[in-house]
């Protein structure tokens, strides 16, 4: 679904308002008269994008891309085969026909093992250090890509994390942080309740109240960047409180059927326990779609309930997998279907792995030293897999990959350079994604 | 976060850390006829009679001799960096600041009024006086800073319940809101939160708020109490036992050993959910009971644990500086976690991390980053200063209030957070160490920004009290907190908030209902109340500016106020001044 051009009369009157006032800074304003002009055929630009599906917790991989059956780490599931040219678990039938789509890395090997620090790594390619904070993911990327041009007309932010609070913009700064929703789409407090003329006098004021604390412009701050990037706040936020593309967060848009495929509704008589977390994993990637749609170069997804200490088995075969399978395998279809797969990096992983042996309550605990990451879509090859693990899956046998190295190959899919180079605020470079090295196999 | 095969990943580099920790002990020997009062202090229970605002009298001798001690250590900082300080911040500004930090608010016109209306040279001491030492401000401050503890020991109320949660926030709250309002010595109240038993719930018999701490982490699928122990190393020691920094060093088993010692101490301890019959109302009881060992010689309760080669190794109650008990399991013969509480308010650890904390507090910064990891790995911005602070607070009957003194009377917490050139790169937020020399911006925390607004509802001589008891209000500004938080799914029940600066935040501040009520016209509001008494418009903006930002306005402020009053008139005009106040970077900001 194409989202209109902005138009109407209030909008209009109120840009002119804010075109005539001392804008907060004047890229917004610039960006505001381009929304003006923005059309329907240039939304729908071949922007590319990145979904990344964070499975928050640490899923056991071995479980589920890369099974080890008949060893005594290997549990109950079975392996099957797939479209593509590799076998995963028996519990993803729906993901088993679109595995030509998606490759699984097979030799991640990282070494955090603890949720905070695991969940930083893999999200920024850095360990965590108390003296630099690093960008995520969603910032790296939505700096490149607006750096691209591809943001001109987008009028809400451009790093959207749903259900999960994703990872901050680190020293790239507060306009690239994740804007946090939840899988209903419902962002709050976004009724103004009065005409944008009134809107525009308080922002009048409020921005010379701005400016006289925080200083005239980034160049002269007097207290710091953060005072500084208070105005470049407040000014995305009024961006989007007037904003049309707002409507892509609401999903119960989409024809019912398409929400059923997603598994973003309860389906009619079915379910049972934990039915809540269920739709919320599907409503979250269909959300993923429509804001990839309308201009949002990365989305990140997250799904809950990967911690599993306890009862790894039956909590995968009746509460992860199934929700998992239905939500990814309708994304991957439909992102086909419209002809946006190839534009449209989808990154699966999550804070590690989980142990290869299973412990005495039946679950798996922490383990970072082997395990798997999936990627589709963009311009990566499907229906393989890179590397490998020994018999019982405790250590990779081939070149082992990091964070940096996954991060790399998404950028690459993006078609965003890796010699670009950022200027820490102390004004260190910093290669992009922490000069990790492209996954050659996954490129054809 | 705990789990065994996480901790082996995750292990400090032990060697280093074992002589650093032994040296540290040897140089705390200075410190023993001090621990011994203490000690004499936790047997008698004398200190918990500490009556409000007693103890040791902060405007004496010592007081200002610790204060010059700060500012010259600071100073030095200064020259070693060739920075030179920022200019006094106003004394309005200072009153905000102090306002927010010690009671969690901005001052009203009329607190700011009665400030700037005494002499000067005692104006500081004074409004610290009525903060710290009146009845005046006793509940705001006792529940001022139970909300900051009970946000760091249990954390803030999640967004829905966590299931097999034991944790009773209420019980916890008051717990620490009772020990604050009657300035319970700091190392009384960490051995109650470590050695506690009872129930959980206030309205229960056998209730003790103290309990909660533990409750917080006890989780069926923890058993073995792991987070209890990282934990409590970190929080009251500043130790991270789980520290990940040195991860690869050769000699990890030996950091692996230190904390399953630790661990051994927490393995008496057993917590259960206690139902009671027609009632909603959570509680949880913490007990302790025999601990048999893992190879059944309950003399010698031992632990085993599994070394990273898969070989499993035996461990004992021993402390982080290597002080060992009696392994005896049985609870008669040794209560473990009692000797650990003993243990952990004899430390030197607990008095510098407590110093580490407020320092950080009021200054923005610690003398670590982050600022409850002291370890040898992560060398503090003042080393000298830390170690003396933490001296004069054990020498000085752990007195958080003291405390509190001489941090918000020293120079570094008094100058401005305008920066200049010559301390430009004075910058912690861009991997430099501290130095202090202006003061360090941050964004007020949700309950300060919440109560800040609530204050703002008052005139002059109104009682703010009238609305509801503080407990009560405290309530209502726990349901309002929810819609910041987003859980992040993983079963330690961990949340991320958004009131941390991104558009959710804003949006609350331009549209949410609280703002719409503290700029609203209707009758028995601020704007109405001004207006009905009888105020010109001069001192109306005056007032509006007092009452957000804590200084009068500018001629360009005035200016900008006038135009909007004559293009909109008074009604909405002032409606429009008040909400583009509270929606700046001046008022959500500490400064």
């Amino acid at each position: 679904m194409l989202r209109p051009a902005p138009d109407g009369m209030t909008r209009r009157h109120f840009l002119e308002h804010m075109a005539a006032a001392t804008a907060l800074t004047m890229p917004t304003a610039t960006m505001f008269a381009n929304a003006m002009r923005a059309n329907a055929a240039q939304l729908q630009a071949r922007n590319k994008a990145c979904i990344l599906l964070f499975m928050n917790g640490g899923p056991p991989t071995i479980d589920i891309w890369d099974l080890k059956p008949g060893q005594p780490t290997g549990g109950e599931f079975k392996p099957i085969s797939t479209s593509g040219d590799v076998q995963i678990t028996e519990h993803l039938p729906m993901m088993s026909k679109l595995m030509h789509h998606c490759s699984i890395v097979r030799s991640m090997s990282t070494r955090e093992a603890d949720h905070t620090r695991g969940r930083y790594y893999m999200h920024t390619g850095y360990v965590p250090n108390p003296n630099v904070d690093y960008p995520s993911y969603g910032a790296v990327i939505a700096h490149e890509m607006e750096r691209a041009g591809q943001s001109r007309y987008l009028e809400i932010p451009p790093f959207v994390s749903v259900g999960g609070g994703s990872q901050g913009p680190g020293f790239l700064g507060m306009s690239y942080a994740p804007f946090v929703v939840d899988s209903n789409g419902q962002v709050r407090n976004l009724d103004v309740s009065m005409d944008t003329g009134r809107l525009m006098d308080r922002m009048t004021m409020l921005s010379r109240l701005e400016k006289n604390f925080a200083g005239p412009s980034e160049k002269e701050v007097l207290r710091g960047e953060a005072a500084y990037d208070h105005g470049k706040v407040l000014q995305s936020t009024v961006n989007l409180m007037t904003s049309k593309q707002m409507q892509a967060f609401k999903v119960d848009q989409e024809p019912k059927a398409l929400q059923e495929r997603y598994g973003a509704v309860a389906a009619a008589g079915g379910g049972g326990g934990g039915m809540a977390r269920n739709t919320a994993f599907g409503r979250s990637c269909l959300m993923a779609r429509r804001l990839v749609e309308s201009g949002v170069p990365f989305v990140e997804v997250d799904m809950g309930g990967w911690d599993l200490h306890d009862q790894v088995h039956s909590n995968l075969k009746t509460r992860q997998l199934p929700p998992l399978d239905q939500a990814m395998s309708a994304l991957i279809e439909d992102l086909e279907q419209r002809g946006r797969l190839q534009d449209t990096t989808i990154v699966w992983m999550g804070d590690f792995g989980r142990t290869p042996r299973i412990n005495g309550r039946a679950g798996r605990d922490h383990w970072a030293r082997s395990w798997s990451c999936v990627v589709a879509g963009g311009a990566f090859k499907g229906g393989i897999a890179v590397g490998k693990t020994n018999a019982d899956g405790t250590q990779v046998e081939s070149d082992p990959y990091t964070s940096q190295d996954l991060m790399a190959s998404v950028l690459k899919s993006m078609g965003v350079s890796l010699e670009t180079v950022f200027t820490s605020k102390n004004n260190r470079p910093m290669k992009i994604a922490n000069s990790g090295r492209v996954i050659k196999e996954l490129f054809a | 976060m705990t789990r065994a095969s996480s901790g082996f990943n995750s292990l400090v580099c032990a060697v280093a850390w074992r002589r650093f920790v032994r040296v540290s002990a040897t140089a705390g020997i200075v410190l023993l006829s001090v621990a011994a009062v203490q000690a004499a202090e936790l047997s008698s229970g004398e200190a918990s009679k500490t009556k409000l605002g007693s103890g040791v009298s902060s405007s004496g001798a010592g007081a200002e001799s610790v204060v010059d001690f700060i500012n010259a250590e600071i100073r030095k900082g200064w020259q070693d960096g060739n920075f030179a300080p920022s200019p006094k911040a106003a004394e309005e500004e200072w009153c905000r600041r102090v306002f927010l930090d010690i009671v969690g608010r901005v001052p009203t016109v009329g607190e700011l009024k009665q400030f700037m209306a005494e002499p000067t040279p005692t104006r500081k001491q004074k409004l610290l006086d009525r903060l710290l030492d009146s009845d005046e401000y006793a509940e705001e401050y006792a529940n001022y800073w139970a909300t900051v503890w009970s946000n760091l020991l249990v954390g803030r109320p999640p967004a829905r319940r966590v299931n097999g949660d034991l944790v009773n926030r209420d019980g916890m709250h008051q717990y620490l809101r009772v020990s604050f309002l009657r300035n319970k010595p700091w190392n009384q109240m960490v051995y109650d939160l470590v050695s506690a038993t009872g129930t959980t719930s206030p309205d229960d018999p056998s209730y003790n708020g103290a309990t909660n701490f533990l409750a917080s982490m006890i989780k069926n699928d923890d058993p073995m109490l792991t987070q209890a122990t990282s934990k409590t190393a970190k929080i009251f020691l500043g130790l991270q036992v789980q520290c990940t920094q040195c991860h690869n060093h050769p000699f990890n088993d030996w950091k692996q050993d230190q904390f399953w010692s630790m661990n051994a101490f927490f393995r008496q301890t057993h917590g259960r959910a206690v139902s009671r019959a027609g009632r909603d109302i959570e509680s949880a009881s913490i007990d302790n009971s025999d601990f048999r060992g893992e190879g059944s010689t309950p003399n010698e309760a031992e632990i085993y644990y599994e070394l990273r080669n898969g070989t499993m190794a035996v461990a004992y109650p021993t402390f982080v500086d290597g002080t060992k008990i009696n392994p005896s399991g049985y609870v008669n013969e040794v209560n473990r976690r009692a000797e650990l509480g003993k243990l952990i308010t004899k430390s030197e650890f607990l008095s510098k991390a407590i110093v580490n904390r407020l320092w950080g507090h009021f200054l923005g910064y610690g003398f670590t980053k982050p600022v409850d990891d002291l370890g040898p790995h992560n060398p503090s911005s003042h080393p000298e200063l830390l170690d003396r602070l933490g001296k004069e607070f054990s020498g000085h009957g752990h007195d958080l209030k003291q405390l509190i003194r001489w941090i918000t009377l020293c120079e570094p917490y008094s100058l401005s957070s305008r920066i200049s050139p010559r301390n430009k790169k004075d910058d912690p937020s861009l991997g430099e160490k501290p130095k202090f020399s202006h003061f360090y911006l941050r964004q007020m925390q949700p309950e300060q920004l919440y109560d800040s607004l609530q204050a703002l509802k008052f005139l002059p001589g109104e009682d703010r009290r009238e609305k509801g008891t503080l407990e009560e209000r405290t309530k209502e500004r726990r349901e309002w907190m929810t819609q910041f938080t987003v859980n992040l799914g993983n079963d330690e029940g961990e949340d991320a908030t958004t009131f941390n600066g991104t558009i959710p935040q804003i949006l609350m501040m331009m549209n949410g209902p609280l703002v719409k009520e503290v700029t609203d016209t209707s009758s028995g509001t601020l704007l109405a109340k001004l207006s009905g008494a009888g105020m010109g418009p001069q001192d109306t903006i005056d007032y509006l500016f007092l009452a957000a930002l804590a200084r009068k306005p500018g001629p360009q402020d005035v200016s900008m106020c006038q135009q909007a009053l004559s293009s909109r008139g008074a009604g909405v005009a002032y409606q429009d001044i008040l909400w583009s106040l509270l929606n700046s970077n001046e008022f959500i900001f500490v400064h």
